[in-house]
């Protein structure tokens, strides 16, 4: 087949631990250098945690496999100084457009609205996204990350965790503080420690062809229902870089995949959907089935499971990878923050409790979706059709049809970890939800709301006019800079100069007061991880305090 | 009164945080109410399940609008 990439192989390079007389010992251990395990990588040595990363590969991802990058996903990698290159590589979409029986009958933007810095998706082959991602981990000092070694065996311990690995010179010893389980779907180090991830599996296979072409469509995702090239099942044509697009084709369960896979079964289905003169090349194809499982928890003991190794999606509404960069969104500033000894080891029980949550919302959509998409009896076919029918003319119709529900930030808002509200606010940025962006201005470069927080709790302290701030609140501030747990204020004002050692910016669109439900004196306190934890009409240094305090497991 | 066309899935005293989560959970509890049923009995229920709307809804107005619109069109 035709190749527009070749993967890199890394080298695999003896470490002195294999030569050490006694187990080397390490802060913290990754498993796995796919795109979850990288991302959780570059957050903690980011954090200042030194990190080992272990892969039993010596390449980036074979093929293009997940390929649609969502906004929030992207606000993860940005802050860890990896999205710019994926943003200018991918191709940038927010149209979706569903076809029934080759008419379109429903269109949707996902992002409407002006004033984000991260676009709503970007469609990117996981082996760039995985480029740029060790790109980035090269930078780092310290992060270190070892090609072709594969951990085989595996021991929880009480105060460390044990493992074995094998190298191509034989094998060796490390024990670690913490472990992070990031080794995909098949989870070895889920087997060696007996664990489970159950679910249910789907009884439908599904054709990827990735084909390189020349062709004038949008970059938009294009789904269709029973369309006439490929009667009573259904498509998917996405765009990617490098002129190649993502077909995808409903199989049934009764198809062969090792016959459906062979280019001489693949090309005509291709020609059938693209038409007789557009002229392609076959790149990548591949048959799959899925299922949605999850572990029943995420951490045991000193082992930290995230993305797949912890919970399995079907791909429609691209909830794989980007769920599991949120995983380890969640979970690094816990760590950090427990490593430090600032918060209990309980702290990392909520990584667990919040993304079981987000895992359950996920499994739910992707699982309705798929129900809607393959229906499983008669009676869900002709509901569905009729949904597809009625939506010619009827707007509610049309807000049925479900051709996946694309990946968006969970509201956290069962989270044990809020501070309930005590003030009245409309809008959506409850406790637990994810700060939403907003142009800004500063003395500086600032441009973007969402760059200033992220990485230490930040409070946001809305004015209308900065200059009229009283100094003993300016000294406030002060002090929750210095707290255990330090919280960064910064002012968010429609006008006025800077104040004496807190960082302000001007909100002159008055978009981010609009999309905080802001008014003097309005106080959000922000997680590390870009999350609302608390909120206020008014600034009171006790209360935010206690919300940190709250949010740390520290009460 | 004119027939709703809009979305308007909707449960009191609970918040969706997406447009598309109420209709979609709706959607949901439809297919699982028919969940191994045979053909015959699946007919019963949507029999039984408009009947129990339309009573609901009540104004003739209103269920002559969606009477006419499910009619056409097939």
């Amino acid at each position: 087949m035709f190749q527009t990439h070749e993967n890199l192989r890394y080298e695999y390079r003896r470490s002195p631990d294999q030569d050490a007389p006694a187990t080397i010992h390490h802060p913290l251990i990754v498993i796995g250098a796919g795109p979850v395990g990288m991302t959780a990588a570059i957050d903690a040595a980011q954090q200042g945690i030194p990190v080992l990363v272990l892969d039993e590969e010596n390449t980036v991802s074979i093929g293009s496999r997940a390929v649609c990058y969502s906004k929030r996903a992207l606000e993860i990698l940005d802050r860890l100084g990896c999205a710019r290159p994926m943003i200018a590589k991918g191709v940038t979409w927010n149209v979706g457009k569903v076809f029934f029986r080759d008419e379109l009958v429903m269109q949707f933007d996902l992002l409407p609205e002006a004033g984000h810095k991260i676009p709503a998706f970007i469609n990117l082959q996981q082996y760039y996204l995985e480029e740029y991602l060790i790109g980035r981990m090269d930078e780092l000092d310290n992060l270190e990350l070892r090609w072709k070694n594969r951990v085989t065996a595996v021991e929880n311990g009480v105060d460390q965790v044990t493992l074995t690995i094998a190298t191509p010179e034989g094998d060796y010893p490390l024990s670690c503080d913490w472990l992070i389980v990031a080794d995909g779907a098949n989870s070895p180090t889920r087997e060696y420690l007996g664990l489970e991830s159950s679910g249910q599996w789907f009884l439908d296979r599904f054709l990827i062809a990735d084909v390189v072409m020349k062709a004038g469509f949008p970059p938009e995702r294009w789904f269709s229902f029973d369309p006439s090239y490929h009667r009573g099942r259904s498509t998917l044509l996405h765009r990617q870089p490098d002129d190649i697009w993502r077909l995808d084709f409903q199989l049934g369960w009764e198809a062969d995949p090792e016959e459906e896979k062979k280019p001489e079964n693949v090309i005509p289905r291709v020609r059938a959907m693209l038409g007789e003169d557009t002229e392609f090349e076959l790149e990548w194809c591949s048959v799959y089935t899925f299922r949605c499982r999850r572990m029943a928890k995420f951490r045991h003991g000193r082992a930290l499971f995230i993305g797949d190794a912890a919970h399995q999606v079907s791909p429609f509404g691209a909830r794989g990878a980007n769920s599991g960069i949120q995983d380890s969104d969640n979970l690094i500033w816990k760590l950090q923050l427990v490593m430090a000894g600032k918060a209990p080891e309980r702290l990392l029980d909520s990584y667990s409790d919040e993304r079981v949550f987000a895992a359950d919302e996920n499994i739910m959509n992707s699982t309705r979706s798929t129900d809607f998409i393959t229906p499983k009896s008669g009676v869900s076919r002709t509901f569905r059709d009729a949904v597809l029918e009625l939506s010619r003319n009827e707007p509610f119709a049309r807000a049925l049809i479900n051709s996946g529900r694309l990946s968006d930030a969970t509201f956290l808002t069962e989270s044990p970890l809020n501070t309930t509200d005590r003030d009245e606010f409309a809008g959506d940025m409850f406790p637990g939800a994810v700060m939403l962006d907003a142009p800004i201005e500063g003395t500086g470069r600032e441009r973007w709301l969402i760059e200033l927080a992220g990485n230490r709790f930040t409070l946001l302290y809305f004015i209308d006019d900065a200059a009229s701030i009283d100094p003993l609140l300016l000294q406030a501030f002060q002090a929750l800079s210095e707290n255990a747990i330090p919280v960064r204020t910064i002012i968010v004002a429609g006008r006025g100069g800077a104040s004496q050692g807190i960082q302000t910016v001007i909100d002159a669109q008055g978009i981010a007061k609009k999309r905080y439900d802001a008014i003097d004196g309005t106080s959000y306190l922000l997680r590390p991880d870009q999350h609302i934890t608390a909120r206020w009409r008014g600034f009171d240094h006790d209360r935010v305090i206690s919300a940190v305090e709250t949010a740390t497991a520290n009460c | 009164m004119t027939l709703q066309t809009e979305s308007n899935f909707h449960q009191p005293g609970k918040r969706f945080f997406r447009r598309y989560s109420a209709g979609d959970a709706f959607y949901e509890a439809l297919i699982e109410m028919h969940r191994d049923l045979s053909d015959e009995q699946s007919a019963k229920a949507n029999a039984k399940l408009i009947l129990l709307l339309a009573n609901h809804i009540g104004d003739l107005n209103i269920l002559r609008q969606a009477l006419e619109k499910a009619r056409s069109e097939l």
